[in-house]
């Protein structure tokens, strides 16, 4: 074992990834994540395709779609509702667990 | 090694149609995916789950393990014996997932692993392709994303040996966690990924964060949640109280006339950062116990000169 330590990047709100490194990080294509930009999954910033943002989050909305797809062969629509379940299901979760203090 | 009973795994009896097993992957996997279900151990049946799928799913597979699999039962100690697979040809349909850091059981790769992937990544001449990008999850305490730490973590990376075959490596990182993380924020290593091919650079590792429970911290992105107990006196008169935070204890002044319920906000006591999170607390007022003869005399006393009926809105 090495005990040198590695100094990551954290990736906040002041971070963004391009369409490269989102879809390197998602072991997908290009045309994977502008499928995901179609559906409404991702929402990048920027004027044109060329110039697209992701934001951090957006790393982890592509990651869940990547498995629904390979794990269930959940379509991309399917997706796009799971992701927004989740997300609701998590909020309620988080009002349930202020409740049952 | 343990003798793995695939169809155990996947709840169907031996004699059950390609079709049946199918739906019972698909059954199962939405109830372990680990992106969805919070089952405990999601991530651990999951892995089950796909490993069985991947062998019963494929006839050929199927058929050589029900050769092998007659005799066995789930963990019993196994070694399979040698050209056990004689006579079958795995064609294609393999090991769908050898780039990732993820390994299958050693019962898996001792009869599927080797031969199904040593056909995968084969470098030519001239050949650059950059590694792939890996991820994991690193669990930390909330004190960790206010304080900063440096934790160690221990990847399994699958390997090529000299002879070809793949054998799983376990690689440790001391890492910097830096502080003001939040639950569900990744951290980005350049470089420490996959091996590049050629002269392809290596693939970034990617971290993402999560907290482990706290026993009275509660975390909502940024913002940190906490029941303050205090005494029936200090919530009346007022004053004031000692609060822990995860960065050290503070000083709160309670106005007089306070109740259980009462929320106060110490801006900027949450998770700290460019624009760090609040500390919520919620007052919770503790009843004293009345178990010597002196307490139970000030309670007399208090309901004799206290005008007070708890459950005057309730109209009784």
């Amino acid at each position: 074992m090495n005990d040198e330590i590695l100094n990551g990047v954290l990736l906040d709100e002041d971070c963004y990834l391009s369409m490269a490194e989102l879809s390197r990080a998602c072991s997908a294509h290009a045309e994977w994540v502008i499928s995901l930009v179609e559906e409404g999954i991702l929402e990048p910033g920027g004027s044109d395709m060329r110039h697209w943002r992701f934001s951090a989050p957006a790393l982890n909305r592509a990651r869940t779609t990547r498995h629904l797809q390979e794990d269930l062969g959940v379509n991309l629509a399917g997706a796009a509702l799971v992701l927004d379940l989740l997300e609701e299901i998590d909020n309620l979760r988080q009002r349930l667990a202020r409740l049952e203090r | 090694m343990e003798f793995e009973d695939y169809y155990k795994v996947m709840g169907v009896s031996r004699d059950a149609t390609q079709d049946e097993i199918k739906r019972a992957y698909r059954k199962l996997a939405r109830k372990y995916h680990p992106d969805v279900s919070k089952e405990k151990d999601a991530e651990e049946k999951f892995k089950q789950l796909g490993e069985a799928y991947e062998v019963l799913k494929d006839p050929e597979k199927r058929a050589a393990y029900d050769q092998l699999g007659k005799n066995w039962k789930a963990g019993q100690d196994f070694n399979p014996p040698p050209d056990w697979d004689a006579g079958f040809e795995f064609s294609g349909g393999g090991y769908t997932d050898a780039g990732s850091a993820e390994a299958y059981s050693d019962f898996f790769e001792s009869l599927f692993g080797r031969r199904s992937r040593s056909h995968s990544g084969a470098a030519g001449g001239g050949f650059h392709m950059r590694g792939q990008d890996h991820h994991a999850k690193v669990v930390i305490d909330l004190d960790d994303a206010y304080n900063g730490a440096t934790r160690s973590i221990t990847l399994q990376v699958p390997e090529v040996d000299a002879s070809g075959h793949v054998v799983t490596r376990k690689r440790t990182l001391n890492v910097r966690i830096p502080k003001g993380v939040r639950q569900g924020q990744q951290i980005r290593l350049a470089g420490q990924g996959a091996p590049g091919v050629g002269q392809g650079g290596n693939g970034d590792l990617y971290l993402e964060i999560e907290f482990r429970p706290h026993p009275f911290y509660r975390v909502e992105g940024r913002d940190v949640y906490l029941d303050l107990p205090v005494a029936p006196w200090e919530a009346a008169l007022g004053g004031k109280v000692k609060v822990p935070t995860p960065a050290g204890k503070l000083d709160l002044k309670i106005p007089a006339g306070s109740n259980t319920g009462k929320k106060m906000r110490l801006k900027g006591k949450g998770i700290p950062g460019k624009k760090a999170g609040d500390l919520y607390v919620e007052l919770k007022v503790m009843v004293p116990p009345a178990d010597t003869d002196r307490a139970k005399e000030l309670y007399k006393q208090m309901e004799k000169e206290l005008a007070f009926n708890p459950r005057a809105s309730l109209g009784v």
